[in-house]
């Protein structure tokens, strides 16, 4: 608790680092799942009740994701390091809340379909 | 992957591009011109494993580091969504590039005329992965000016590689070098498309 006449020195602990393993209990991997920067992930399902044990980090990124959104998105949005996002989506994956799919492997790399539409895409712009 | 466990609504598939470059060539610039929100950021937090010699003569020694990195988002119809990626510029950070580049459609090198040799350290990278790279030739105001051939010579570029000029201030001047990108990263990995 910081007292009124104590200088208001934002850096007395460094929020930026604590932060993230505050809102994932300390961990540092997702329970399932990969999650690559890119990977998407759509809210599924209906809404969890408040007895769902979720935290609200875990609700904004259900609400962010009613619409198709990457890892990456989603802790731009939440203001999060993007491995916080992970363990967080890993536990909405868990209680089925959220379906995600991992991008493409360079493998899948040689598909023209994809060539094809990403160009009809950008010339469309 | 899908990795949904019963039948769900489908989500598209994400591509994404690199966009590398030395310090201040514009990369952030390019993302912003041609993405549909402004650049956004991401942040991961990197314990020391595989930084290297950090510098831990600052008056925090944290034993960890967070590389920012900026990026916008194209969404093309309903089945693909493109994603931009500024690289972290420093070298330091390569391991970080290792895994943006994983998967990645290909990169684009930003060059500035002033600063060439800020963009060795891209082009031998994309270079030695076998990613589909061009390089964009950004036109800064007061810049010397120099044929693409003599950047391309400056640059040891192999004949193959697509070298063009660019505004990244400008959103169709950086849809026409994202355009060049997914021809030339077609030619090489799938057959070719048009012209």
């Amino acid at each position: 608790m910081r007292g009124a006449d104590e200088p208001t020195d934002e850096h007395w602990v460094d929020p930026e680092i604590i932060r993230p393993y505050v809102v994932t209990r300390g961990r540092t991997q997702p329970a399932h799942g990969r999650f690559d920067l890119i990977s998407m992930a759509l809210a599924v399902g209906p809404p969890p009740g408040p007895d769902a044990g979720l935290d609200p980090e875990h609700l904004r990124i259900l609400q962010l994701c009613r619409e198709p959104k990457s890892v990456a998105e989603i802790a731009a949005y939440l203001d999060l390091p993007a491995g916080t996002i992970r363990v967080l989506l890993g536990d909405l994956f868990d209680r089925e809340l959220v379906s995600a799919q991992e991008p493409r492997s360079e493998v899948d790399m040689h598909d023209m379909k994809m060539y094809r539409a990403v160009l009809d895409g950008l010339r469309s712009l | 992957m899908v990795f949904a466990r019963s039948e769900r609504p489908r989500l598209p598939t994400a591509i994404k591009i690199l966009v590398a470059g030395g310090f201040g060539a514009g990369k952030t610039t390019m993302v912003g011109a041609v993405s549909e929100t402004r650049p956004l950021r991401t942040e991961e937090v990197l314990t020391d494993r595989g930084i290297g010699v950090d510098d831990l003569t600052s008056v925090e020694a944290k034993r960890t580091t967070t590389v920012a990195m900026d990026f916008g988002r194209i969404t093309l119809g309903n089945d693909y969504v493109l994603y931009l990626f500024g690289t972290p510029g420093q070298e330091r950070f390569w391991f970080v590039w290792d895994e943006l580049a994983e998967g990645s459609l290909g990169a684009v090198i930003l060059a500035d005329t002033r600063r060439l040799a800020d963009c060795f350290p891209s082009v031998d990278y994309f270079e030695r992965r076998g990613t589909p790279f061009v390089v964009a030739v950004n036109c800064f105001e007061g810049a010397p000016t120099f044929e693409l051939d003599e950047v391309r010579l400056a640059l040891q570029l192999n004949p193959s590689i697509p070298i063009i000029m660019c505004d990244a201030r400008k959103r169709d001047s950086s849809r026409e070098v994202l355009i060049t990108l997914v021809k030339h990263s077609a030619r090489l990995r799938a057959e070719p498309v048009g012209s």
